[in-house]
């Protein structure tokens, strides 16, 4: 396996392990996205999903060990490329006239990467966790959201967050793509569509659901 | 004839050598429109030499953007802000009167800065020498029309092939990558039939001396598209990429 190890460490092959895992990210937020819109169908839908997940708990952590393997990998390349880089290119210029060569989201990937990670540990410590353990035999799944986002600077923090997010994909989708060597005149401009649509839906989708929450606390119910 | 300067105020860039800590240093100009910015730095040269004052050093030779050789940082850009020319080619009409410039050398890691505005470039020699190049016997020369090449194919590995070197990909680069000048030197010999036999040595050999010569990875922001003097597309680095990828899978001792 030697070769694989020292192609995947070279520059480009870093990029490859980015564009794998990130890609897959993609796909995995999908999943994530269509189950959490089920939250504005009601109470009953929603709970019932996740209890029809709670069901299949082996197949669920089998999905959940290769979640963390995409994540481990993604964060620590992501982490890699950012240090290595920044040695690479250790003195600024005076004047910085990046605007004007290449986009704010490519310029920030590293930081609204970071921005996801530090979401990711909070996320996991306080939905995931609640989820797992300590709700068996109750299945209020839906309670127990809606409760997160009563509060405003919980809810503040998911929707900044999201809108990282859409940040971050932005500009990853199509970089997947030029990544693996998919640039083509006539079908690069399509890509980028739809990694800004994926990216514009997903941060308005998934912010919605502290907005929602957080505007029917208000209401009293 | 009486022609109007402009007159500028130049912050440029002194440093005594890659070791010693370096900073901006003013000068006033009243320069000809039609000047390059070289022949200005010409013209202010003689100035400090008959002041007895240590002359700015930079680096030309053709002056005409064909060697790669000049290369400089204006206002933020690399071969400043005209599209698609090198700093050689540009002109001091392009600047406003009274406008104050800021010119310093290129920026990264991979090019220590050998006095003022010169760097050390010889990081791109060691990536050409690793493979940018085809072996052919010698011999009398082959018929010119004997392999056919689209004419498609061949437009692209000469746009490739315009890449002169210059580095102001790096320059522009905030992870100070050479991708953009690796990709245009595989991708030129990788679309014609005469760079086959090495396509995947070559783009593993390239690749690894990049890497060894202290560039950085590619993120794919394309700042380096953006400044090219050629215009050198990222489409290159995509095509690079690929042959990457199934240099490692094909090649016997990778
Ligand atoms: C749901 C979470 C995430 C998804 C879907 C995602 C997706 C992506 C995608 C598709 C790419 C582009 C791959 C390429 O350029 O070839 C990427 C790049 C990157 N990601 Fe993520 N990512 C996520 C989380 C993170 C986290 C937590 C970090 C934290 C450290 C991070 C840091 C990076 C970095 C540094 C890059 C490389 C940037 C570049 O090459 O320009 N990402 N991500
Ligand atoms: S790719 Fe463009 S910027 Fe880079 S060395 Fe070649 S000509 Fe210069
Ligand atoms: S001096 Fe030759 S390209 Fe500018």
């Amino acid at each position: 396996m030697s070769w694989l190890s020292k192609s995947l460490s070279s520059s480009i092959g870093k990029k490859i392990i980015m564009a794998i895992t990130g890609l897959s990210l993609i796909l995995f937020l999908t999943v994530h996205f269509i189950n959490n819109m089920f939250l504005f169908f009601g109470k009953e839908g929603f709970d019932m999903l996740v209890s029809s997940l709670d069901a299949v708990k082996p197949i669920v952590r089998v999905a959940e060990s290769m979640l963390v393997i995409l994540f481990g990998f993604h964060i620590y390349n992501g982490i890699k490329l950012w240090w290595e880089n920044r040695q690479a290119n250790p003195e600024k210029y005076a004047v910085n006239a990046a605007k004007e060569n290449s986009t704010f989201f490519s310029r920030t990937m590293p930081y609204t990467g970071g921005i996801i990670l530090v979401f990711l540990i909070l996320h996991l410590a306080s939905l995931w966790v609640k989820f797992n353990f300590g709700m068996e035999g109750t299945h209020h799944y839906y309670d127990v959201v809606a409760a997160t986002f009563q509060s405003l600077p919980v809810a503040i923090f998911y929707v900044f967050v999201m809108l990282v997010l859409g940040f971050h994909l932005n500009h990853g989708f199509q970089s997947a793509f030029q990544t693996f060597g998919w640039h083509h005149k006539k079908y690069t401009p399509l890509v980028e569509f739809i990694g800004t649509a994926y990216a514009v839906v997903f941060a308005i989708g998934f912010s919605a659901i502290p907005i929602y929450f957080f505007i029917r606390s208000m209401g009293g119910n | 004839m009486k022609e109007t300067k402009i007159n500028l105020t130049l912050k440029v860039w002194r440093q005594e050598s890659a070791k010693s800590k370096g900073n901006f240093e003013e000068f006033k100009v009243a320069v000809s429109p039609h000047s390059s910015i070289l022949e200005m730095f010409d013209e202010l040269n003689n100035r400090l030499e008959l002041e007895g004052k240590i002359p700015i050093a930079f680096e030309s030779d053709c002056r005409e953007g064909i060697c790669g050789t000049c290369g400089l940082v204006i206002n933020g850009h690399p071969h400043g802000e005209k599209k698609k020319t090198a700093t050689c080619q540009m002109h001091m009409r392009s600047f406003k009167e009274g406008e104050t410039i800021y010119i310093e050398p290129f920026r990264a890691k991979a090019f220590p800065i050998l006095r003022d505005l010169m760097v050390d470039r010889s990081g791109l020699d060691k990536i050409q020498q690793a493979g940018g190049y085809a072996s052919f016997n010698t011999g009398s020369a082959p018929d010119a029309n004997a392999i056919l090449i689209s004419k498609e194919t061949a437009s692209l590995a000469l746009d490739a092939a315009e890449c002169i070197g210059c580095g102001a990909c790096v320059a522009a680069c905030k992870n100070s990558s050479a991708m953009l000048f690796v990709s245009a030197k595989v991708s030129q010999f990788a679309l014609l039939p005469q760079g086959q036999p090495e396509r995947y040595e070559r783009v593993q050999n390239m690749v690894i001396a990049h890497d060894e010569s202290g560039f950085g990875s590619c993120t794919n922001t394309y700042a380096c598209e953006a400044e090219c003097p050629k215009g050198i597309s990222i489409s290159n680095i995509a095509r690079m990429n690929r042959d990457y990828f199934v240099s490692n899978l094909k090649l016997q001792n990778v």
